[in-house]
């Protein structure tokens, strides 16, 4: 009996762990405990992607509660378009015009992280390298031949490709290090932002699985003192 | 039910058999003293179909079925809507738990020939509730409009245009357009939430009423109404209210610590339970790369393309199910329980086991030569287990059963 309960669950291990197929990606630790970091995350994205990208399902106000800043200090300091705060991040650019510049519209990003994954977006955005044959000069070695212009260029500075591996050639206004930093924020801002429930739901789970785990002892001792007397 | 025969209780009664009810279905109804590990899943797929029918109902109150409002309506109950996530994370989990459960139900009903003489009822009731709740996973899986809703929806309604002369009849008149649209999450949407769990309720009602008629199998698959007491009771039941409600309880409990763990921290299950793809809206215009059916579809869908003939591969992969509900006549043994039976039981039994959990991870692979072959193999092995089933049931040796059940 245990052990064909056993046997199956060995049999069902690989299917469990199969992992899914894809060009290798540098593992990245999100991490949603660190306010600060998702604040500068947010500035980030209003600053560099919602001029062309929209997060047609986010708003701005639940930014602002979420990340413990006021409605005001996002008004002022994210909402560039003069809209409400109450509504969503929505682009100026309308996807005609995004279609005819980039080739096809900037896709909405509310759900990246969910849809590609944060490993995908990290290795993504540090992996622009210079690329004559595209429109924009740049190419991308996680998106082979993507539509989008490398916009943090002025921060990371410029990489080129040798064999496979991708070298720095001008710097930005940012460091090495810095730059990976910034986009570590963004990726966290945009795992959030990609289920805001995320900031409670797992130490809601905590408190839950305590209770479960309490209520199924007791349970546990109900089954076995009416289960005494059955032979 | 203490004082039924005054007051309240005793007025009712004369009106409404409640007691009656309770006494049959539940104070007293004997089920066999020996039920094991395996006995848990009946009570949790009631359980998960409580709780499906539930956190439906408070998402039907946020959804939005149209082809324009209903992948924002899903990020707005995910987001907007207090508790939405919660509601709708216990409802996209619940969909594959169910499956966990009655998977598992199904297995037990197979290792102890519980669909054999005189529970053949009890085994058709069941596979018909399987099969509705195949229907109602497909249907509501399109309701997201994901990529992955939209296009496994396009790739399993096609299946229908494979059959000669109606099939693209037949296939249009599912989606109502020529493409799957609209019109089709409307359709899918009105028999998700009523006219399948209905169904639905009907079959459990009536699974549930043919079990109580026969009486429940067990491990050893001993029919204990065959050594009844002094008293007329069997001597190796027990009322089911108490001693399985409350082991049910502590089965419940431990279940919803697994499901919890699932809802609360690993929501997607790594693209098990919610696919990467369906987090981007349906698209008809930009096809996946690669397709896969969610897990518990996976191994009929394997058959399907293991199979080189669309149409030859849509009859195996519904053979492949149709299989299901002969077990009852195919089995041919004279034990019922896998614990008297020799051999060659086990090893078909084991064949079967690897067969379908092979067929199932391979479903959700993209396809290759390789890989093809093994599907092939595994896919000849799967029948292997229901057509020879008449053979080597009958030929193999079988050891005593006892007279009274077993504990240890």
């Amino acid at each position: 009996m245990r052990r064909l309960i056993l046997a199956c669950l060995l049999a069902a291990a690989p299917a469990l762990v199969a992992a899914s197929e894809g060009a290798a990606l540098p593992g990245f630790k999100t991490d949603l405990t660190n306010r600060a970091a998702l604040q500068r995350g947010a500035r980030t994205f209003v600053n560099y992607c919602v001029s062309c990208h929209s997060a047609e399902f986010m708003r701005y106000a639940r930014v602002a509660q979420d990340l413990g800043l006021t409605p005001e200090q996002v008004q002022a300091n994210m909402v560039f378009d003069g809209g409400d705060v109450n509504q969503v991040m929505d682009v100026a650019l309308g996807k005609k015009d995004g279609a005819k510049w980039f080739g096809q519209a900037p896709p909405d990003l509310t759900l990246a992280a969910r849809s590609r994954g944060a490993d995908w977006l990290y290795g993504y955005l540090r992996s622009f390298h210079l690329d004559p044959a595209r429109p924009f000069g740049v190419n991308n070695t996680v998106f082979p031949n993507t539509a989008m212009p490398h916009v943090l260029a002025p921060l990371q500075g410029t990489q080129e490709l040798h064999d496979g591996h991708l070298k720095q050639v001008a710097k930005g206004d940012l460091e090495p290090a810095q730059y990976d930093a910034l986009v570590r924020d963004l990726v966290n801002f945009m795992v959030y932002m990609g289920e805001p429930a995320k900031l409670v739901r797992y130490s809601l789970g905590i408190k839950v699985m305590l209770f479960l785990l309490v209520f199924s002892g007791l349970a546990y001792m109900v089954k076995r003192e009416y289960w005494r007397d059955v032979h | 039910m203490a004082n039924r025969s005054s007051g309240l209780a005793r007025w009712i009664d004369d009106r409404f058999p409640i007691f009656a009810w309770w006494d049959d279905h539940v104070g007293q109804y004997y089920a066999p003293k020996n039920f094991n590990f395996w006995y848990f899943f009946g009570s949790l797929a009631l359980a998960v179909l409580v709780l499906q029918i539930i956190t439906g109902i408070f998402l039907t109150m946020h959804y939005k079925p149209s082809e324009d409002l209903a992948f924002a309506s899903i990020e707005y109950i995910m987001r907007d809507v207090s508790w939405g996530w919660l509601i709708r994370y216990l409802h996209s989990t619940g969909a594959s738990m169910f499956f966990v459960v009655v998977y598992l139900h199904m297995f037990r009903g197979i290792i102890y020939g519980s669909g054999k003489g005189p529970r053949e009822l009890v085994w058709l009731f069941g596979m018909v509730i399987y099969v509705l709740l195949m229907a109602e996973a497909f249907m509501g899986y399109l309701l997201p409009w994901g990529q992955m809703s939209y296009w496994g929806a396009q790739v399993i309604i096609s299946l229908f245009g494979a059959i000669p002369i109606i099939g693209d009849g037949l296939s249009l008149w599912i989606r109502g357009d020529f493409a799957v649209g609209d019109p089709t999450l409307n359709r899918f949407f009105a028999l998700h939430v009523a006219a399948v769990p209905l169904l639905i309720i009907a079959l459990v009602f009536f699974h549930i009423i043919a079990l109580h008629e026969t009486g429940s199998n067990n491990p050893d698959g001993v029919e204990i109404k065959k050594k009844k007491g002094a008293d007329g009771k069997p001597l190796d039941g027990i009322p089911f209210h108490p001693y399985y409600t409350v082991k049910d309880i502590w089965g419940l409990s431990v279940f919803a610590m697994i499901f919890a763990a699932i809802v609360f921290f690993v929501p997607e299950m790594w693209g098990k339970f919610l696919e990467p793809d369906n987090f981007k809206p349906a698209d008809p215009m930009v096809t996946p790369p690669h397709i896969a059916p969610l897990w518990y579809f996976a191994p009929f869908y394997s058959i399907l393309r293991a199979v080189p003939d669309k149409f030859l591969g849509v009859v195996a992969m519904g053979a492949a199910i149709f299989m299901l509900f002969l077990v009852p006549w195919l089995d041919r043994s004279p034990v019922k329980s896998i614990r008297y039976r020799g051999i060659l039981n086990r090893v078909a039994l084991a064949i079967f086991v690897v067969s379908f959990i092979g067929l199932g991870y391979l479903g959700t692979r993209p396809v290759s030569d390789l890989y093809t072959l093994i599907a092939r193999v595994l896919s000849v092995l799967y029948f292997l287990f229901f057509l020879a089933m008449p053979i080597y049931t009958r030929i193999d040796r079988t050891k005593p059963v006892p007279d009274r059940v077993t504990t240890k």
